[in-house]
C-alpha cells in the first residue's frame, strides 16, 4: 500500500494542543462554586485494630468523615471482596485510609490532620512471601495465607518429568515498581439533590461508577462518572481511583459542598497500588538428547493487604511464565499471597514483566548447561501457527517470532557482539584491576495476550459502543475509553474516519462520561484499539450503508471470535483472544569498580498487526521500553516493617533524560483479522521484555547469573564477591 | 504576617499581599489561576512545576512568595504567546513529544530555558539540559528530539 494510503500515517493528536499550552484542565486544575478540599487520615501501623481516635475540634465549615457516613457498602467491588474503603475498626497496612477531614483551607486541614492521634492495638504482621507461607494462624483473609491459588497442566507433565536424563532449576525474584505517574490520584465529586458527579483521573470510569453507586447507595441513574486529562495510569489509575472518588463522593454528600481530592506524592506512593514483587521457581526437565521435555514452574505474589485485582495478575503471569516456547509438558502452580503492605496491583504488563524475566533467564541459564547458543536455543522451541499455547489454546494466527529475532541481529548485531564480549580472556584482563568497562549483550523473545484473560471479554466486560451521526455530518465516539496519554482519542477517530472514509476531523471523541457514553470496557489489557476500536469500526461500516440518513445512532456489543474457546475451571483453551509479541535486544557497559550499568544500546521488534498511528506507536514503544529499563536496573522500592522507605521521587528514582540511549525499534507486519484494519494490542507489550535483556547483558558483562530485580550496582557487588564457581 | 510582595509576571507588573512564604506555585495556581503550572511531587523532583525566573528555570513548588520579590516570572501562559512556543510546539507535535500532557508546560519551559542559554545544542546537552524535569510517559526521546528540531530551525529565534 502506498505511504500516503496507509492508516498508520502519523497525525497530530487530537488532545495535543491544550496540553502544550497548558489549558488541559486536570482534576487539581478544576474549580467549583463553593468547593471544599478533603485530606486523608492514614493507618501509621501494618495491622492493627484502632482503639480509639483523638481528634481536635474543629472550626466551622470543617467536617469528618469515617465508615460511619458511608451509607451503603464499605467493601470495594472487586473479584474478591475484602476491601473497605475506610478502615472499620482495623487497619491492614500503611497508608490504609482511616478517616477525610474536609473543608475549605488546605493548610488548616494539614494542620488538623498532624493533630489527630490514632492509637492503635498493634498485631504481628505478615511481612513477606515466607512470612505468609509459614503462618499457621492469624491469617490476614479468611482461614488461609493467599487470597488465590492455582494449578494447570500441559501434556503429560508426571511421565515426562520422570523419563528425563536430569532437570535444571532457577530461583527468581522480582521487586516493587511503582507507577509514579506525574500526575497523582485526584477526584472531585459533587452531590447535588441525591445525585452526584464524579471528576477525576482514571483509567475506568465504570468501575468508578459502580464504587460509587455501592458505597453511596444511589441507583445508575444517580451517579455519573467524567474522566478528565489523566496525567498517566500505566495501571496505577485502574482499580485504586475507585477509592479516592467514593472519598470525595462521601465527603461532597455530607457537607453539601462540591469535594476536591488530591494526593500529595508521598500519600500516592505509599497508599496506591504497586507491582507485585514476586519470587518464580522454574524447573526445566532435559531429555537424553538434550531436548526440553517438560517444565515445572512455581509462582508465588506478595500480593499485600487486599485482594484487589491480584487474581487476575496471577493468572497472566500464570499463562506466561512459559514463555514463547513449545514444551510439551508443563505444571504451572501458583499462589498470591496476602501481606501486611501495600495492595499489590495492576502494571502495564500486568504479571508479564516478571514472567518473562523469569522464563528468559532460565532459558539463558539452560542454554549455557547445554553448551548452546542462548537464541539458537530459542528458535529451535519458538511457538509457531497450529502449536498450542500454554494453556492447550489453538494458536491459529502466523507467528512471525523467528522474523522478530532476524530483525533483532540486522538491526543490533547481536550475535556478533555476544560472541565478541564473551571472549573471556579479554574478561580476564580487564578483570585484573584494568579498569576498562566490562560489556555485555542480551536477548529476550516475548508475547502479550491482547484483551482480557480468559473468556473475560465475553462473560465478564461484554463492551459496548456507539457512534452517533450528527445533522451537520459530524459523527460522534461514544465509548467508555480513557484518554491517558496512549493516544486512543487520536487513534479511535482514525478508525471511524477511516472506515466511513470521512476527513478525521469529522469525528469528535470526548473524554468519557458515563452519562453519555455506554460502557466499552476499562481501559486496560492492551484492549482499546483490538477490542472497542473493532467494535467502532464495525459501527462505522453499518453507518457508512446508511449514510444518507440524516442523523441516527449505531451500536455494537462485544462478540467472541469463533473457534475460540475456554475452560475457567481448568484452566485450558485460549487463554487471550489473541497476542502481540516481541523481541528486545540490551547492550550495556558494567563499570568495573562502582558497578554502574550504563546501557549503550536499546533495541525491539514487535509485530503488533498493523500499527495505526506510527507516531503514537513509536512513542507507546519509547515509554514503555524506559520504564523497563526503570524496571531492570533503577527503580528501587522497599518496603521494612511495613513501611515503604522510597516515599518521594527522590528516593524512588525514575528514569531521567540522561539515563538512557534511544530505542531502535521496528514492527513486523502481522494483520489480525479480528482487529481493525489489523491491529493488535500494542500498550504493555514493549515493556514486558525489556528487563531480562537487561539482566541477560549484565550477566555477561559480569560473568554471572542474574536472579533478581532490579539490578541494582550493590545487587552487581554481591554477585561479584560470591565464590567463582556460582558464575559461568 | 502578610505583606507586599512585588514582582513581573507574564509582563505585567503584580503586586500581592500575602503570607511570603507561601509557595509561588500556590500563588500562581490558587490566587492567580495559572494553572498550566503542575505540582508532580512539591519537593523540586519533577519540573513539572518549571516557570522562568529572570529567564532561568526554576521549581515553583520550592520558591517562597518573598523569593521572586523584584524578579521576572514567566509561566506557561505567558510563554505560549510568544514565537519560540509556537516553534516548540510544532516541533513537539511533530515528533510526538506528547503523552499524557501533566510535564509538558513545564518541559516546554525546560526547553525555553536551554535554548536561550545555549541555541545550538547537540542531544548531550539537550538531554543534561532538560533532566531536571521527569516525563514517565515518552522514555524521553522524542521530546529531545523536537527541542533539537527547533534548535534547528529556529535560526534568530534564540
Ligand atoms: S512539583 Fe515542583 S518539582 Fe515537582
Ligand atoms: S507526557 Fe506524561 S509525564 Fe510526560
Amino acid at each position: 500500500m502506498k505511504d500516503e494510503a496507509r492508516i498508520g500515517k502519523p497525525m497530530r493528536r487530537t488532545d495535543f494542543d491544550d496540553k502544550v499550552e497548558g489549558t488541559a484542565v486536570f482534576t487539581a486544575d478544576m474549580d467549583l462554586p463553593g468547593m471544599l478540599h478533603a485530606i486523608t487520615l492514614r493507618s501509621s501501623a501494618p495491622r492493627a485494630q484502632i482503639a480509639r481516635i483523638d481528634l481536635p475540634a474543629l472550626p466551622e465549615g470543617y467536617f469528618y468523615v469515617d465508615h460511619r457516613d458511608i451509607p451503603g457498602s464499605n467493601v470495594m467491588p472487586s473479584p474478591i471482596l475484602d476491601q473497605p474503603f475506610l478502615a472499620a475498626g482495623r487497619v491492614n497496612y500503611v497508608g490504609e485510609p482511616i478517616m477525610l477531614i474536609v473543608g475549605p483551607d488546605r493548610q488548616v486541614l494539614s494542620d488538623i490532620l498532624k493533630d489527630a492521634r490514632v492509637h492503635y492495638l498493634e498485631e504481628r504482621p505478615v511481612l513477606s512471601i515466607e512470612d505468609a507461607e509459614a503462618a499457621t494462624g492469624g491469617f490476614i483473609y479468611a482461614d488461609k495465607p493467599y487470597f488465590v491459588s492455582y494449578e494447570y497442566c500441559k501434556g503429560d507433565f508426571e511421565r515426562a518429568a520422570e523419563e528425563a536424563a536430569f532437570f535444571i532449576e532457577d530461583e527468581y525474584r522480582t521487586g516493587y515498581q511503582e507507577h509514579a505517574y506525574l500526575e497523582t490520584q485526584s477526584m472531585l465529586a459533587s452531590f447535588v439533590d441525591g445525585n452526584v458527579t464524579v471528576y477525576g483521573s482514571m483509567q475506568c470510569p465504570y468501575s468508578v461508577k459502580e464504587s460509587v453507586q455501592a458505597a453511596l447507595r444511589l441507583g445508575p441513574e444517580n451517579v455519573r462518572v467524567v474522566q478528565l486529562p489523566t496525567g498517566g495510569g500505566f495501571g496505577g489509575k485502574e482499580d485504586y481511583p475507585s477509592i479516592p472518588a467514593v472519598h470525595a463522593a462521601l465527603a461532597s454528600m455530607k457537607s453539601g459542598r462540591p469535594v476536591k481530592l488530591v494526593f500529595d506524592r508521598k500519600e500516592d506512593i505509599i497508599s496506591t497500588t504497586k507491582r507485585h514483587p514476586c519470587r518464580i521457581r522454574i524447573r526445566s526437565y532435559i531429555g537424553r538428547e538434550g531436548t526440553i521435555v517438560a517444565r515445572d514452574v512455581d509462582v508465588s505474589t506478595d500480593a499485600g493487604a487486599y485482594a484487589g485485582l491480584s487474581s487476575v495478575v496471577l493468572q497472566r503471569l500464570s499463562f506466561s511464565v512459559c514463555g514463547a516456547y513449545d514444551v510439551e509438558n508443563l505444571r504451572v502452580r501458583s499462589r498470591a499471597y496476602a501481606t501486611n503492605k501495600c495492595v499489590s496491583g495492576a502494571f502495564r504488563g500486568f504479571g508479564g514483566p516478571q514472567a518473562f524475566f523469569a522464563v528468559e533467564m532460565h532459558t539463558e541459564h539452560i542454554a549455557e548447561r547445554l553448551g548452546r547458543d542462548s537464541l539458537a536455543l530459542r528458535r529451535s522451541y519458538f511457538l509457531e501457527q497450529g502449536d498450542t499455547s500454554s494453556t492447550g489454546g489453538l494458536l491459529s494466527s502466523p507467528i512471525r517470532l523467528g522474523e522478530i529475532a532476524d530483525a533483532l541481529e540486522k538491526t543490533s548485531g547481536y550475535s556478533v557482539k555476544r560472541a565478541l564480549y564473551s571472549n573471556s580472556a579479554a574478561r580476564e584482563k580487564r578483570m585484573e584491576g584494568c579498569p576498562t568497562p566490562l560489556k555485555g549483550i542480551g536477548i529476550s523473545m516475548f508475547f502479550h495476550g491482547c484483551g482480557f484473560t480468559g473468556s473475560g471479554e465475553k462473560d465478564t466486560l461484554k463492551a459496548k459502543v456507539k457512534l452517533k451521526k450528527n445533522k451537520d455530518g459530524t459523527v460522534e465516539i461514544l465509548a467508555s475509553c480513557a484518554e491517558i496519554g496512549q493516544g486512543s482519542q487520536t487513534t479511535l477517530r482514525k478508525i471511524v474516519a477511516r472506515a466511513l472514509d470521512i476527513p478525521v476531523g469529522m469525528v469528535v471523541h470526548r473524554y468519557p462520561d458515563t452519562g453519555r457514553c455506554p460502557d466499552s470496557g476499562p481501559t486496560v489489557a492492551s484492549r482499546s484499539v483490538m477490542i472497542v476500536g473493532r467494535l467502532l469500526m464495525d459501527c462505522a461500516l453499518e453507518m457508512k450503508g446508511r449514510w444518507k440518513e440524516e442523523d441516527f445512532e449505531v451500536t455494537r456489543s462485544y462478540t467472541y471470535p469463533e473457534g475460540l474457546c475456554w475452560d475457567n475451571d481448568k484452566f485450558q483453551g485460549n487463554a487471550y483472544p489473541e497476542y502481540s509479541w516481541g523481541g528486545n535486544v540490551v547492550e550495556v557497559e558494567v563499570d568495573p569498580l562502582t558497578f554502574e550499568v550504563k546501557v549503550t544500546g536499546v533495541w525491539g521488534a514487535y509485530d503488533i498487526g498493523e500499527p495505526m498511528d506510527d507516531r503514537i506507536v513509536a512513542g507507546q514503544i519509547d515509554g514503555a521500553v524506559a520504564q523497563g529499563l526503570g524496571y531492570a536496573g533503577m527503580e528501587v522500592l522497599t518496603v521494612e516493617a511495613g513501611r515503604v522507605l522510597q516515599d518521594n521521587l527522590t528516593t524512588y528514582a525514575i528514569p531521567t533524560s540522561v539515563d538512557f540511549p534511544r530505542t531502535v525499534a521496528c514492527l513486523i507486519p502481522n494483520p489480525y483479522k479480528e482487529g481493525p484494519f489489523g491491529a493488535k494490542g500494542l500498550g504493555e507489550l514493549p515493556l514486558v521484555g525489556v528487563a531480562p535483556a537487561f539482566a541477560a547483558a549484565v550477566g555477561q558483562a559480569i560473568g554471572k547469573r542474574i536472579l533478581r530485580l532490579p539490578v541494582t550496582p550493590e545487587y552487581i557487588m554481591r554477585l561479584m564477591e560470591e565464590e567463582a564457581e556460582d558464575g559461568f | 504576617m502578610d505583606s507586599k510582595v512585588r514582582f513581573k509576571l507574564n509582563g505585567e507588573h503584580v503586586t500581592m499581599t500575602a503570607d511570603p512564604l507561601r509557595r509561588l506555585i500556590d500563588v500562581l495556581r490558587d490566587d492567580l489561576g495559572l494553572t498550566g503550572t503542575k505540582e508532580g511531587c512539591g519537593e523540586g523532583e519533577c519540573g513539572a512545576c518549571s516557570v522562568l525566573m529572570d529567564g532561568r528555570l526554576a521549581n515553583s513548588c520550592l520558591l517562597p512568595l518573598a523569593a521572586v520579590e523584584g524578579k521576572e516570572i514567566v509561566t506557561i501562559e505567558g510563554f505560549r504567546k510568544t514565537k519560540r512556543f509556537e516553534l516548540l510546539k510544532e516541533c513537539f507535535t511533530e515528533e510526538g513529544a506528547v503523552q499524557c500532557g501533566f510535564c509538558t508546560p513545564g518541559m516546554v519551559l525546560a526547553a525555553e530555558a536551554l535554548l536561550s542559554a545555549d541555541p545550538h545544542p547537540n542531544e548531550r546537552a539537550v538531554r543534561d539540559g532538560i533532566s531536571g524535569n521527569l516525563c514517565r510517559c515518552t522514555g524521553y526521546s522524542s521530546i529531545v528530539a523536537a527541542i533539537l528540531a527547533a534548535s534547528k530551525r529556529g535560526e534568530g529565534l534564540w
